[in-house]
């Protein structure tokens, strides 16, 4: 290996024991990373697998509960997130150039895209809440296909209602039982959409506190042109987190929505 | 070949890694690869006695045909916790996060790992789960088994499924951390000229386990979850009164333990390879075939995990082609046996006691092969499913195999770890002990499956008993085999000979520092220059005690 035969003259202050130059030690941190992305791959990986399974075998149930979620919402959060990478990597730049106005700012930039991010999801998951499409019985007022709590308020979210009323603009008729067996199977697409829109969300905190540790450590200067590893991985993982959600938002929000134009 | 006769005495280096500093929190915060690997040998050698123990009282139990001294209730737990304890607390890390953890980074030549930090929290993160296990078992248990099948698990039982299952995704990321770290460090941390070509067969097999460990945990850290949140909220995932599918489960739990099963074999593969080839004083027979095996392994293994489920109404034509790449794995792990007894014909080979547990390895291991190679195949799996007789294949290959490749890791290194030899005649005997326990207690196994004596039952026909009584006799001559080592190990501490920096007169780099070996491992920086196997071109050395 070059790198390790490669003596440095002064010894950087980030550079660790068991690295013999700060060379070795980007290269390692960055592959490291890498592996790490990996494993998150394999761990979406196993849901998304779980998730096509069951879009086939349920898929007018799936239908039925990607039509009920906001387009509009997904759609102004996608470009959050894109406008999010782009400050990310905008102060990955800053950091190999060593502008560290430019490091914070942008830092602080991608947190309130972050923030913003979180916020309308908080409010797209009310919403759920209010019209009863929590799944399971423990969290809310529960999803119940034959009414429950939507009876108190038959405006919102009936799912089997809806299917009805949707068939009906199409000139067709779906009796009830069929209607109601739709509204059930759309309960394991909320089930879905809340593991795999929270694991995201789970991420997207964890990444804010890396951006808030980030900004700590460019606040006191550390990252310039000879060291700046932690931005640069900090970046890796938002970007990530990024591409995660360029993945969920057509499976979840835009199943069918040629033949449910709204 | 030097004909002079060089004599040596073994000295023990004044500064080292155990006296380098003291006092719990110089163990407790270290970020010493070395001082991580004995934390960990602490832990799982803690939990294999908690494993072997309800090993123990399963085997009580079994000594007579009716249910007399365990309620079946109980003795579901007694299996489920004996399972999970050695599988997810004792298998996975056990060569690995010790004899890896320890070796590995000194064979590449390396200071440490490439993230000291993370593997210290490897270790914390394995605590962590080790705890929830632990209060799962003084809180009564869990009775789910190993594989937590649902919906058994996520919608009838009432016992503490959540618990365990948040210990076992714990132990599940601390397997990451040492995967991810192992993966990183072979890539970037290895001397000068230690090319790919010429790293130790142990690094190959560390390397081929650390892809596993890195690609299928992650997907069980998922389905545990799945199973956790469905046990919770309700939510239908794979019960299939709430809309789910139990097959679904079963997929996704054996794409990782599937190839968890090779993450327990794979370390202890290189092991062997160190071994036989360091106690024939010969070459590896054909390197590159032993060091791609291991990959061959990894690749395979993620490929076969639907033979688990052949009874599970699985489609007849991915059942024949499970079964089909099952036989395939067959091919890389016979490409090692046969490697191995080559490496020893015409070899010069001594009979010390990692040796004897080398070569008890490659008996051991071959009958567990092959007999998978039996469960592979359709027709035969379908009839012993469920049967003593897969109890025994895999015993065969974690304990026959894995287990002995570990006892003889640590034999084989302990000298470096420690600076000290092990008292070589009980040593010996112990792996004899062991060998002797370990087919009396399993290959009357072999015989109740193939005659239909299903696992997880408390009771049994009369007419299995005397198989039975012999496995239980078995079970308690493995015992010993087992308790001795403890033993003896802790004496040589205190009392065993002076091992010196080479007592086996091996090669590789870890054999070139001092034994204990420094807290940064080298005093300068080893250049690599030859074949990881040199054997018959050294001079002679006598080393006298």
């Amino acid at each position: 290996m070059s790198t390790s035969q490669t003596t440095t003259t002064e010894h950087h202050p980030a550079l660790a024991h068991q690295f013999d130059s700060m060379a070795q030690q980007q290269e390692a941190s960055t592959f490291g990373m890498w592996v790490f992305l990996l494993t998150e791959i394999m761990m979406f990986g196993g849901l998304f697998t779980a998730y096509l399974i069951y879009r086939i075998k349920y898929y007018d149930g799936f239908v039925a509960g990607s039509t009920s979620i906001s387009v509009s919402w997904g759609f102004a959060n996608t470009l959050v997130l894109i406008a999010s990478s782009f400050t990310m990597a905008m102060a990955v730049w800053a950091g190999e150039k060593g502008i560290r106005k430019a490091q914070m700012g942008f830092l602080i930039g991608t947190m309130i895209l972050g923030a913003a991010f979180l916020c309308i999801k908080g409010e797209e998951y009310y919403t759920k809440y209010d019209e009863c499409h929590i799944p399971g019985r423990v969290i809310g007022k529960g999803f119940d296909a034959t009414g429950g709590c939507s009876a108190q308020d038959p405006k919102l979210g009936n799912i089997a209602e809806e299917v009805q009323q949707h068939a009906k603009e199409l000139g067709k008729t779906v009796p009830e039982a069929s209607a109601l067996q739709t509204a059930r199977q759309s309960e394991i697409f909320f089930s879905f959409y809340f593991l795999m829109t929270g694991l995201h969300a789970f991420h997207m905190l964890v990444g804010m506190g890396l951006l808030s540790w980030l900004f700590l450590r460019s606040k006191r200067g550390e990252f310039g042109p000879a060291y700046h590893t932690p931005l640069e991985l900090g970046g890796l993982y938002w970007h990530f987190v990024d591409i995660v959600w360029i993945f969920l938002f057509p499976l979840l929000y835009l199943i069918s929505r040629h033949a449910h134009a709204v | 070949m030097s004909t002079a006769v060089t004599t040596v005495t073994p000295v023990m280096p004044a500064k080292h890694y155990l006296n380098d500093n003291y006092g719990i929190r110089s163990w407790l915060l270290t970020k010493d690869h070395k001082r991580i690997a004995i934390l960990y040998l602490v832990s799982i050698t803690f939990f294999f006695f908690i494993g072997g123990l309800f090993a123990a009282l399963i085997r009580m139990e079994l000594l007579t045909p009716q249910g007399d001294l365990f309620q079946s209730d109980t003795y579901n737990k007694l299996f489920s916790m004996h399972g999970i304890n050695m599988v997810f607390f004792f298998l996975v890390p056990s060569i690995p996060a010790t004899l890896g953890n320890f070796v590995l980074p000194i064979m590449l030549g390396a200071r440490d790992l490439a993230f000291p930090k993370i593997n210290l929290l490897s270790w914390y993160i394995y605590i962590a789960g080790a705890l929830f296990s632990l209060a799962t078992m003084v809180s009564g248990g869990v009775d789910t088994g190993w594989t937590f099948y649902t919906p058994l698990s996520s919608g009838f039982l009432r016992t503490h499924v959540v618990l365990i299952a948040v210990g076992v995704i714990m132990a599940g990321f601390s397997s990451i951390f040492t995967g991810l770290n192992f993966i990183v460090t072979v890539h970037r941390m290895r001397a000068p000229g230690l090319t790919w070509g010429r790293l130790p067969l142990f690094v190959w097999s560390n390397y081929a386990t650390s892809l596993i460990m890195v690609l299928a945990t992650p997907v069980l850290a998922i389905t545990l979850t799945l199973l956790a949140l469905e046990r919770g909220f309700h939510i239908g995932i794979f019960d299939p009164k709430l809309g789910g599918d139990p097959v679904l489960f079963q997929h996704m739990f054996w794409f990782y333990s599937h190839p968890a099963v090779y993450i327990m074999i794979l370390p202890g593969m290189g092991v062997i390879s160190e071994l036989v080839t360091c106690f024939s004083r010969k070459r590896v027979f054909g390197y590159a075939f032993v060091a791609f095996s291991s990959i061959a392994i990894a690749v395979f293994g993620f490929l076969v995990w639907a033979h688990h489920m052949f009874v599970a109404g699985v489609s007849q034509y991915s059942a024949m082609v499970f079964s089909l790449l099952s036989f395939a794995v067959a091919i890389p792990s016979a490409v090692k046996v046969f490697n191995w007894t080559a490496t020893m014909y015409k070899g010069s080979i001594s009979l010390e006691t990692p040796m004897l547990y080398a070569l008890g390895f490659i008996g051991l291991f071959t009958v567990g092969g092959l007999t998978g190679i039996m469960l592979a195949a359709l027709g035969l799996d379908v009839q012993v499913h469920d049967t003593y007789f897969v109890i025994a294949h895999f015993h065969y290959v974690m304990v026959g195999g894995m287990v002995t490749a570990y006892l003889g890791g640590l034999h084989f290194w302990w000298p470096k770890i420690t600076g000290r030899m092990y008292p070589e005649a009980p040593a010996k005997l112990a792996a004899l002990i062991t060998f002797i326990g370990f087919n009396l207690t399993f290959f009357p196994q072999f015989i109740l499956g193939y005659l239909g004596m299903p696992r997880r039952y408390h009771a049994y026909p009369p007419e299995f008993q005397v198989l039975n009584v012999l496995s239980s006799a078995g079970a308690s001559v493995l015992a010993v085999g087992f308790l001795l080592p403890a033993i003896y190990f802790m004496w040589s501490l205190k009392y065993g000979a002076i091992a010196g920096d080479n007592p086996w007169r091996a090669t590789g780099l870890e054999w070139q520092t001092t034994s204990p070996p420094p807290t940064h491992n080298f005093h300068e920086v080893p250049v690599v220059t030859t074949e990881p196997y040199a054997y018959g071109d050294e001079p002679e050395v006598t080393i006298v005690h």
